[in-house]
């Protein structure tokens, strides 16, 4: 008996699917993902990876795949970052770099 | 009081000798653009010791023998002979007013090529050829041209042709603005950007002459000095602001508006430090 109830779970367990993704989440990553690109904007560092990835975030949302979406929007997110860290970091690196 | 006074004194005298030290000797960072063009000729001719000085503003031909025969056999016929024809019958083409470019400019707007990039001390910025020539269509009722597109290449095609041989004549005057302006193209040249994490100096001082997948990498030092160029690559005639476009965009960086504030004071840091050096524009690269 125990031993079919543990089945069942298993059962119930593998059929019920993952919590897809929903169209509020992406909104979170996206708005996420956009603020970051927007500050990187503001240090005149974008770059062109990161708004490819955010047309792709809402390619896929406007498909109603939110899951790619999402995947998207936290690439850009991360891509955002990225650029940012780099235009802080050069602020005054740069001028390692220079001929004297 | 003579013992109150006297360490009041002293310390008066300390801190007026150290200010005095402090003004005689420039701070590090201080601006200094003519040591600036010093170091960079210094740095690529020490680098290139077999190249000859004037022959820096020929590019990768400058770095590379056989790229410099196939361009030598080229220039017999070279690609940018049809943007000549089309920039010297554009220029000397009157606006609807009755006037043309060589109201604009001075000479008649032949042979100038090398005084721009100029620091405009009235406007406080920094006048490109490309925008010279803009701003001249506009004030003449004239809708601008393109700045990456054919047109805007001819007509400097042209004027530049008018000035081959001329050296780059770059002033900076006398105003805290054009060192500013200056300065901003010298950060804009060093810095690092892009996902590539690449700067303009990163191709043109750390590695020219060297490849590029297909590409001799160019020197910094003449770069502008054979713009505008006939790319083959582009299949057509390209800007001073397609090319820092397109480089920007190959480090994987959002490029700027054509004739952006930045682009332009690069171009005006650009040319400062290739003073001296002929013009030998329009050029013709693989």
């Amino acid at each position: 008996m125990t031993r079919m109830a543990l089945a069942a779970i298993g059962l119930i367990a593998l059929a019920a699917p993952a919590r897809a993704a929903s169209e509020a989440d992406f909104k979170a990553a996206y708005a996420a993902a956009e603020a970051a690109e927007k500050e990187a904007g503001s240090l005149r560092n974008q770059w062109i990876t990161t708004e490819a990835a955010l047309s792709a975030a809402k390619k896929a949302a406007a498909k109603g795949d939110f899951d790619a979406a999402i995947a998207s929007a936290k690439e850009a997110e991360a891509l955002a970052k990225a650029s940012i860290f780099q235009a802080t970091s050069e602020k005054d690196r740069w001028k390692d770099a220079e001929i004297h | 009081m003579r013992s109150v006074l006297a360490p009041i004194l002293a310390l008066i005298s300390a801190a007026l000798a150290a200010g005095v030290i402090a003004q005689a000797a420039p701070a590090a960072d201080t601006p200094d653009p003519a040591a600036d063009a010093k170091a960079f000729r210094d740095y690529f001719v020490t680098k290139f010791p077999k190249v000859k000085l004037d022959d820096f503003v020929n590019g990768p031909y400058s770095m590379n023998e056989d790229m410099r025969k196939q361009w030598l056999e080229k220039e017999e016929f070279p690609p940018y002979d049809f943007a000549l024809d089309a920039g010297k019958e554009m220029f000397a083409k009157p606006f609807k007013n009755g006037k043309t470019y060589a109201d604009c400019f001075e000479n008649g707007g032949i042979g100038i090529r090398q005084n721009f990039p100029y620091f405009d001390v009235k406007q406080g910025e920094v006048v490109t050829l490309e925008l010279a020539l803009n701003r001249c269509r506009t004030e003449n009722g004239e809708a601008p041209l393109s700045y990456v597109k054919d047109d805007m290449a001819s007509l400097t095609a042209y004027m530049a042709f008018t000035s081959r041989g001329k050296p780059f004549d770059i002033k900076i005057p006398d105003d805290p603005r054009a060192l500013a302006a200056y300065e901003n193209g010298k950060r804009y040249f060093y810095t690092r950007r892009g996902q590539l994490n690449f700067s303009c100096a990163s191709c043109h001082v750390q590695s020219p002459g060297q490849r590029l997948r297909a590409e001799i990498l160019a020197p910094a030092l003449g770069i502008l000095n054979a713009m505008p160029i006939y790319r083959s690559e582009w299949a057509g005639m390209g800007s001073i602001s397609r090319r820092f476009i397109t480089c920007n965009s190959q480090t994987r960086a959002v490029p700027e508006e054509a004739q952006s504030e930045d682009y332009r004071d690069l171009e005006y840091f650009l040319s400062y430090v290739s003073n001296g050096l002929p013009i030998s524009g329009p050029g013709a690269r693989p």
